[in-house]
């Protein structure tokens, strides 16, 4: 605590911030030249939003991204996550915070092929020394979540692409995070596919999980609460969607990922 | 993440890529079953030697002629080349050192001995009556030459169960005529089988009264070795005095003559199988270097090959040392299997190994232990650097690598 937006800060908005970056500024070193991927870069992020991070390649959306999920650091600026600043976390604090914070879904799934769904489920929860056989549950859990209860031991080879995210999906969810960070999450899959997957990320929105995704593709941020846009390291456009696209789904969808928040958040932190 | 589940881990990453770990392990098998027989057939030759020093029989002072130099410097082998010692010495010493019990003398050369038409190569050993004592030999059939035998340089010979086997076919030999050069002598006796004793193999010698062989056969007064065997193991050193204090007196010097007493002549030959062993291990274990080499070079591939997965289990929550564990863990567990195969490996060779040399088969706990110890080690060593590079990999550029 104590570490929230200073006295000028450029962000003023409404009272409980999950995400609060200001003035973020990303330079990369290439032999002699720098890149500047960031810019000066200001946002915040409520709790229960779902945000769609929209710009063309090079705009520095991932870069973004990176850095809210705690993968990488900025040049300059601060990030505060639930108003305690990043920066100043130590390596095993930041591995607390993507461990237990935030679910983390791939546009390339980075599911690991000699593990079986489940068993790449269970990955997260591994480094939060959960016993082997709550971990078990918990997967088949999050696994039924994404409806591929049939398919926990099926290699990634053996799932279609829409299969594969939605067994990451049921990775990032498994810790029961408070953020979901996807990036590009339907770039690699056909509509059909993508709007599932949409339609997942809406149930996990409306059970209260912050939802950040990054996409270049117009219709799937539709799906989103609100769209900023970058440009060149910078953002061009914040805009609250009035009328967003919701993806159809099945209710028991909600019901398994309520379930999910609710019933195993005791098993998760008991572990 | 705890120990358990980094063995878990470590077991399916190195079952998923079977070949390469056999090939991986193969090195670190080599390297440890070559440190275990190595040091198998170093101790085996240790105990041979030994039990052969032993073999000579008990509390025993061997004199040679020549310069005493340092302890160890000379071994068994090294005869005295002076001609100093004769028969009167050995009588001294049977008169004048109250704690010898026995002395006999002995002169042992190799020589040809035919039978009929057939001849072998074999030792000619002379000595007298109390060298069965003295030596703890046996005589298993007919009788040894006496006191009177050695007193009218009787030609007469007793022979070991080689000479039986070889000359004789195996056939009786007692009151049959050997040759010896021209001496013709008459066997009467035949030795117990007690193999290689010292430098000569019992059984592969024949004895003779040693007047007769000062007389008839090598034309010498000299005898090369004295064995003066002590009343009991307390009284060595007092003979050891004496026997100096006597043949100082007698040949006016103490370079004349050296004493040898068992322990000594252990001990120098302990020191050279030990030398033996160690530079048989120092080989070996320059294959077990290569070995762990190969862990290294397998696991910095791996960790190369594995450099998404990396990012993404830290991006999940991996710590850096979680990671650093994994890769130490699998690289551990690669060597120690090698290693627990090798020493398989390595028991089951010092078995062959003995077999065919003839020797004890002497795998020591030691020799299991320290190659299991050395190949943790191994595994430690030359996991630490791909896995501590793959600690520190960064995440986001790991997630980008294809």
């Amino acid at each position: 605590m104590g570490a929230g937006p200073g006295p000028d800060s450029a962000v003023v908005r409404g009272e409980s911030s999950v995400i609060e970056v200001d003035r973020l500024r990303k330079i990369y070193r290439v032999g002699s030249i720098e890149v500047a991927a960031l810019r000066g870069v200001s946002l915040r992020i409520d709790e229960g939003e779902f945000v769609a991070i929209m710009g063309p390649s090079g705009s520095g959306k991932t870069t973004f991204m990176n850095i809210l999920g705690c993968l990488d650091q900025p040049t300059e600026g601060s990030y505060s996550l639930d108003e305690v600043l990043v920066s100043e976390m130590d390596d095993t604090e930041l591995a607390r915070v993507r461990n237990r914070r935030i679910g983390f879904v791939f546009q390339t799934y980075n599911l690991l092929p000699r593990l079986n769904a489940a068993a790449n489920v269970e990955l997260p929860l591994i480094y939060r020394g959960v016993p082997r056989r709550t971990r078990r549950l918990l997967a088949v859990r999050a696994l039924e979540a994404v409806g591929l209860k049939d398919r926990l031991h099926h290699k990634p080879s053996e799932l279609s692409g829409g299969q594969q995210q939605r067994v990451a999906i049921a990775r990032s969810l498994v810790t029961h995070p408070q953020i979901v960070l996807a990036d590009e999450p339907t770039g690699n899959l056909d509509t059909k596919s993508g709007v599932e997957i949409m339609a997942i990320f809406q149930a996990l929105n409306d059970s209260g999980i912050t939802v950040v995704l990054v996409t270049h593709n117009a219709d799937i941020a539709q799906y989103a609460k609100r769209i900023v846009r970058f440009r060149d390291g910078l953002i061009v456009a914040d805009e609250t969607l009035s009328s967003r696209t919701i993806a159809e789904r099945d209710e028991s969808l909600d019901a398994l990922i309520a379930g999910l928040t609710e019933g195993t958040a005791e098993e998760v932190k008991a572990g | 993440m705890n120990l358990l589940e980094g063995v878990r881990t470590a077991l399916l990453s190195i079952t998923s890529n079977k070949m390469r770990s056999g090939l991986t392990m193969l090195g670190v098998i080599i390297g440890v079953a070559a440190v275990v027989i190595m040091v198998a057939i170093g101790e085996g030759a240790n105990l041979q030697v030994s039990s052969q020093i032993e073999r000579l029989g008990s509390n025993l002072l061997i004199v040679m002629p020549g310069r005493t130099r340092e302890p160890g410097a000379r071994t068994m082998g090294a005869f005295g080349s002076m001609d100093v010692l004769t028969m009167d010495e050995v009588q001294a010493i049977r008169d004048e050192c109250p704690s010898v019990r026995a002395v006999a003398p002995e002169i042992s050369r190799g020589t040809t001995v035919r039978y009929g038409s057939s001849s072998i190569q074999t030792q000619v050993v002379a000595t007298t009556p109390e060298y069965l004592s003295v030596r703890a030999f046996t005589v298993a059939s007919g009788s040894f030459f006496t006191e009177q035998d050695v007193q009218l340089a009787a030609k007469v010979a007793v022979v070991g169960q080689g000479v039986v086997d070889e000359l004789f076919s195996g056939a009786d030999p007692i009151g049959q005529e050997l040759k010896v050069g021209q001496v013709r002598l008459r066997v009467i006796g035949v030795m117990g089988s007690k193999g290689q004793s010292g430098m000569t193999n019992v059984d592969d010698a024949i004895y003779v009264p040693i007047t007769t062989a000062q007389k008839r056969i090598l034309g010498t007064k000299y005898v090369r070795t004295i064995y003066a065997q002590a009343n009991d193991a307390k009284s060595m050193d007092a003979a050891n005095d004496e026997i100096v204090s006597v043949l100082a007196a007698r040949l006016g010097s103490t370079d004349a003559f050296y004493v040898r007493n068992q322990a000594d002549v252990l001990g120098a030959a302990q020191d050279v199988t030990r030398v033996f062993t160690l530079l048989l291990a120092g080989i070996a274990s320059v294959s077990l270097l290569v070995g762990g080499i190969g862990v290294m070079n397998i696991m910095l591939v791996s960790v190369t090959e594995r450099t998404r997965e990396i990012g993404l289990r830290k991006a999940l929550g991996a710590r850096t040392v979680d990671i650093l564990m994994q890769f130490l863990i699998e690289s551990v567990v690669l060597s120690l299997v090698g290693g627990v195969i090798g020493i398989i490996v390595g028991i089951a060779g010092s078995r062959i190994a003995a077999r065919v040399a003839g020797w004890p088969a002497a795998v020591s706990v030691g020799a299991v232990l320290i190659p299991f110890c050395f190949s943790l080690a191994v595994g430690l060593f030359f996991g630490i650097y791909p896995a501590s590079r793959a600690g520190r990999l960064n995440p986001v550029e790991a997630l980008r690598y294809e």
